[in-house]
């Protein structure tokens, strides 16, 4: 696997770059703001109508699962062990017996929270690093340049490998919450670098308009200037790395899941569902693809939503 | 090959007789056009040098059990040991052996295998300083201790133990510290093997060029890729190959080995993908061409003594009771196993069916008992997951669960490394998965190593004082059949105290390809290659 | 230029130390002693143990352990697994296989990728626009195991590791970011069309194939020079599941048993020349900027 979340952020470098600029120069003669604008232009599109729905039936799913099915996605019952789908289970069953329908449904809250949180984390970090590098330039642009070539540097699938093997002391039976946890922080180390990059060249394009230079001019410190004038305008161009890096994310998950180190049981996952069936792919070869194409319609939706995004706020699009 | 036995001895100590099945050679299948060819096997990456004294795991043995012949060969349909290397292996008192070896041999390199070259060898290995994985397989030779102290800091009193003497070319005296009934089927283990003596002036170098005694030598080593071996012309053993090329293919995916099987771009695998297993997929794929290994082991779990609550018999005997082992082999397993009955092999010598009183299903008499028992809490059960162990102990653990209706959590750990750590730590916080595969073919085998106290491979930490009498009394009685006797009351007593829940013996499947005509699987899951014909087609 | 170059490379000195000491730290802080599991279930003699301690310097302070280990790596020495083979060995038998995986499939989405961006950057919003378009949704959501079972089903495992053997994973390894070089061929080409060096050319009255081939091409294919270029590096860390799948005997198998195997030495080893790939193709792709785009000038 080419690493998701790099590979996905570089394409958006270029249009992301320019928006500042040309945000700025259309403020003044437009009443409507970048976002409304934005807002307008996305409503007619249908990839954008169809990627919200995809993804608030996702989030209906991980929300209120017992909306869905009201079978229990882990009652085993051997002696339906691995049978194909039917009237009575519509995806089949599993290696145990249990539902893959209703498993599906219950994984998707895990496989989701990995996608956002991870998401969040890495935004979080490469969008604090990103700005200070980028606003205070010089030495500290080198130093956290160079800190998130470290990261960036490293195969994404084989660190998270060693990330989550060394937080695992043996004989430990963590909760949920705890390899939930370790997931999501060995994604979102392994990823912010991208975040913190579009972040920087954002903020070096933005440091040279003339309102930043402006309001140094008029005395604000570093942080009125970074929270009140670079913030506003270099976010927007995270946001869309970050909708689509939620879906290559959660593809992370299962991809991680698969190498048997991402979230093992109790954790239910559409990664976990994944590699349970791996092994069993010729003979039963839907419990494999029911919880892969679960993944590729969510990843997919969040991509479209990306692109949707971008296109709505790159003027040049148009 | 003869086993003289000296006048004065009065008992033959487990050392049985056997036909020589084929050591005649030229058989019919084996035609003269095609004993030229090149077979391909499967293989996993050796962990350790290929040298007999530091290799243990199944990769290594495959082909050291190639490259090497030991004193004693285990039959492949029986399992049975007959002498290979060994001429007579003698003892009147189980404590101290006779061994003479056969004239005639030759190491690869052209030098004579002389009793020196076993003596060598086993001190060799036993050698502390030397650290080589397989030295407590000497532990029972008198004088181990001086070149082995406990403390792996102490320096040893002694190069060699006193209790290995040379007292010919061809004829050596082992003497144990304690009298050890089943030391002849023990020294079939590849850790007993003789090294030539280039291998004492430069072992690393060595390593990397093995010699050996064996049927094949060694052409050479690919790390990761592959072991190439070529035919011994020089062999004398009964086990002699058919063919001339032996490459040992190493593959990370046994999916992708399967494929090739059927392919007949690989010849041979003893293990068939969980896939293949489904609805005895492969006898079909492989049109009949399917082998069952007669594996001698057994796959238990543990319920460690020092976890609070499990120190409870009711308890122990409600989850035995509550697992469905049928149904588990059936739909999970596919088949793949038989269910345990015992604590031993069903195909050991002094194993009793059934012997194991709670080793079956009975969803009441389990609730009965687990009422009783008044547990409260969670049970868990760990395993690396591995090697399709997650499934099983997943479907043991929803077995439990739904009949006792107490919550059942299979506890993954990421790597076998890890899991046995915890064990070996006994950090354990629940059961544990505890498969025994044996050595050697005896149910000394399956008690020694697991149910004494302090032993190496006690999982359950059991202790039993009576155990530990009635396994000493039975090793030192040279009486093969009274031993056996002595061992199975260890097992009734182990029994009753239930430390280790049997599940299953698994059988051991393995297919070969339209290549080969014949091919055998033995009970340690390797390969019979004396037993490869190659298909006259081919 | 010539400063450039010099002080980006004084500058993966840092990077360097700092992603060695990370994954030797990582490797080696797994919080289970590595000959655990080396004796199957019984414990091994702790004679062994001590041996092997000794022999990687276990019983000494992670640091001391990784100033010994880069001591070694400047001597050129990788050290050696605990069975005994040379590092090096294993990264000899194993990169060039990777290598060769990762060419091809980078060859195959630049190929691939930039021909299916031409054509649809060219004629936005026509039939080959949107199937192109579509198909690399597909591709970007497909997880890459999924591919590679189909593919494998089709195809079967390579023979050998020649560069004929590795088209098919190489088609799985690159899908993905095959999926990625055709939008951003798109992209570009759609926005430079406007651009006004285009204009002029197709003023001057160039021929269309000239004014495509020359002047859109070339200023088009920047910032996918950009992407071909870490993509590399991305392409052999990721190799692992299609290693994985159709059994290729690359350096992602390698690292994942090491890994498992807590052999600090080898995943070091085998991750430090990851990175140096990485880290190299960075500069090449910068300098690479320079001769492409006469815009772009390196003080």
């Amino acid at each position: 696997m080419s690493d998701p979340t790099v590979a996905a952020g570089e394409p958006m470098l270029e249009p992301g770059a320019d928006l500042g600029r040309d945000d700025s120069g259309r403020r003044q003669d437009r009443p409507r703001s970048l976002g409304g604008d934005a807002w307008h232009e996305l409503r007619r599109k249908p990839t954008f109508v169809v990627s919200m729905v995809i993804i608030l039936i996702v989030v209906l799913m991980a929300a209120f699962p017992w909306l869905w099915t009201h079978v229990d996605p882990n009652a085993a019952d051997l002696s339906r062990v691995r049978q194909g789908p039917s009237g009575q289970a519509w995806f089949g069953y599993d290696v145990q017996g249990s539902d893959v329908f209703a498993r599906v449904i219950y994984g998707t809250r895990a496989s989701l929270l990995v996608g956002v949180l991870s998401t969040v984390g890495a935004v979080v970090i490469g969008g604090i690093v990103g700005i200070l590098a980028g606003y205070h330039g010089r030495l500290t642009d080198s130093v956290l340049s160079r800190f998130a070539d470290i990261f960036a540097g490293m195969p994404f699938v084989l660190g998270a490998i060693v990330i989550l093997m060394t937080f695992n002391a043996p004989g430990s039976n963590p909760g949920e919450v705890r390899i939930v946890t370790q997931v999501v922080l060995s994604i979102a180390v392994l990823s912010w670098p991208v975040a913190m990059r579009i972040m920087r060249a954002a903020t070096l394009v933005a440091k040279q308009q003339d309102y930043v230079k402006a309001a140094r001019g008029l005395g604000a410190g570093p942080l009125r200037i970074i929270v009140r004038h670079l913030l506003p305008n270099t976010v927007a161009p995270v946001l869309v790395y970050a909708t689509i890096s939620l879906g290559a994310n959660i593809g992370a998950e299962a991809t991680l899941s698969y190498l048997g180190i991402g979230l093992r049981p109790p954790v239910v996952s559409w990664g976990v569902m994944i590699s349970d069936a791996k092994d069993y792919f010729t003979v039963a070869p839907h419990m494999l693809l029911f919880p892969a194409a679960f993944v590729s319609i969510t990843v997919l939706a969040f991509v479209m939503l990306g692109d949707a995004v971008r296109d709505a706020f790159d003027p040049k699009s148009r | 090959m003869f086993i003289r036995k000296a006048a004065l001895v009065s008992l033959p100590v487990a050392v049985a007789l056997l036909a020589a099945g084929c050591g005649g050679g030229g058989g019919s299948t084996a035609s003269s056009d095609n004993s030229d060819g090149t077979v391909t096997i499967y293989e996993t990456e050796p962990q350790n040098p290929l040298t007999p004294g530091n290799i243990n795991d199944a990769g290594g043995i495959k082909a050291l059990d190639e490259l090497w012949a030991g004193l004693v060969g285990y039959d492949p349909d029986t399992a049975k040991p007959y002498n290979l290397m060994a001429d007579s292996i003698t003892s009147s008192d189980a404590k101290v052996y006779d061994i003479k070896i056969k004239q005639g041999w030759k190491f690869h390199d052209g030098t004579t295998v002389k009793a020196k070259n076993f003596v060598d060898a086993w001190n060799y290995a036993a050698y502390g300083p030397n650290a080589q994985l397989n030295a407590d397989f000497f532990s029972q030779i008198q004088g181990f201790s001086d070149v082995h102290p406990e403390d792996a800091k102490a320096q040893p009193t002694a190069k060699t133990m006193s209790g290995l003497k040379v007292l010919g070319d061809y004829e050596f005296q082992v003497t144990l510290s304690a009298p050890f009934s089943v030391f002849p089927t023990k020294i079939g283990y590849e850790g007993f093997d003789p090294m030539p003596d280039s291998f004492f002036t430069d072992p690393a170098g060595f390593a990397k060029k093995p010699i050996g005694n064996g049927p094949m030598k060694f052409v050479s080593q690919t790390a990761n890729q592959d072991i190439k071996l070529t035919r011994f012309d020089g062999y004398q053993g009964q086990d002699a190959v058919h063919f001339k090329d032996l490459d040992l293919k190493i593959y990370s995916d046994l999916d992708t080995a399967y494929s090739d099987l059927q392919s007949g771009q690989l010849d041979f695998m003893e293990f068939m993908p969980p896939a293949a297993l489904v609805g005895d997929k492969y006898k079909t794929d492989l049109q009949g061409r399917n082998l069952d290994a007669g594996l001698i082991d057994i796959d238990a779990v543990a319920l460690p003594s020092y976890v609070p609550g499990y120190d409870n018999l009711d308890l122990r005997r409600a989850i035995s009771l509550a697992i469905d082992r049928d149904t588990i082999i059936k739909q999970v397993l596919n088949n793949a196993y038989t269910p345990a009955t015992s604590f031993f092999s069903a195909h050991l010598d002094g194993n009793t069916p059934n012997s194991c009183t709670y080793c079956k299903f009975d969803p009441t008499q389990a609730k009965a008992l687990f009422a009783k028992s008044g547990f409260t809490g969670k049970l868990t059960i760990a395993s690396n997951s591995d090697g399709g162990h997650k499934e099983a102990m997943t479907a043991i653990c929803n077995s439990i669960a739904k009949t006792l209706g107490v919550p059942c959590d299979f506890v993954p750990q990421a790597s076998f490394g890890q899991f046995r750590s915890m064990i070996t730590s006994h950090q354990a916080t629940g059961m544990v998965r505890s498969d025994w595969g044996a050595d050697y073919p005896s149910i000394e085998d399956f008690l020694n190593p697991i149910f004494k106290t302090g032993a190496s491979s006690n999982d359950a930490v059991y202790s039993n004082p009576k155990v530990d009498a009635l396994l000493t009394q039975a090793d030192s009685t040279a009486d093969k059949d009274a031993a056996v006797k002595l061992y199975q009351q260890a097992e009734k007593l182990v029994e009753a105290d239930l430390p280790k829940i049997p599940l299953w013996n698994e059988k051991g499947t393995g297919g070969y390809s339209s290549r080969l005509s014949a091919a055998k699987l033995s009970w340690k899951r390797q390969p019979d290659v004396s037993s490869f014909r190659l298909a006259p087609t081919s | 230029m010539g400063r450039y170059v010099l002080r980006r490379l004084l500058q993966l000195i840092p990077v360097f130390l700092g992603t060695t000491f990370i994954i030797y730290t990582l490797v080696w802080a797994i919080p289970v002693d590595p000959f655990a599991g080396k004796c199957g279930q019984r414990p091994c003699p702790p004679a062994y143990v001590a041996a092997m301690r000794a022999k990687f310097n276990l019983d000494d302070n992670l640091f001391v352990q990784y100033v010994k280990y880069l001591g070694r790596l400047f001597t050129g020495d990788f050290g050696q697994t605990f069975s005994g083979t040379d590092v090096s060995t294993l990264i000899a038998n194993a990169y060039p296989i990777t290598v060769r995986l990762a060419v091809v499939a980078l060859v195959i989405e630049a190929l691939v990728g930039m021909t299916a961006g031409v054509l649809t950057g060219l004629r936005k919003n026509g039939f080959a626009d949107n199937l192109v378009l579509v198909a690399t949704l597909m591709l970007i959501s497909l997880p890459v195991f999924v591919t590679g079972y189909i593919l494998r089903g089709l195809f079967g495992t390579p023979r050998g590791t020649s560069f004929v053997d590795l088209i098919v994973p190489g088609i799985v390894l690159g899908s993905l970011s095959m999926a990625y070089v055709s939008r951003l061929t798109r992209t570009s080409i759609a926005e430079n069309r406007r651009a006004d060096f285009v204009r002029t050319a197709i003023a001057k009255g160039l021929p269309t194939s000239r004014v495509v081939g020359v002047h859109l091409l070339r200023n088009s294919v920047i910032p996918v020079i950009t992407f071909l270029g870490t993509d590399l590096g991305a392409l052999m860390g990721g190799a692992i599941v299609t290693e994985g799948v159709f059994n290729i005997r690359g350096i992602g198998g390698l690292v994942f048993t090491n890994i498992q195997q807590q052999q600090g030495v080898v995943v070091t080893g085998v991750v430090t020349l990851l990175v140096l790939v990485y880290l190299v193709m960075s500069l090449v792709v910068d300098l690479l900027y320079a001769v492409l785009d006469p815009r772009i000038r390196y003080e």
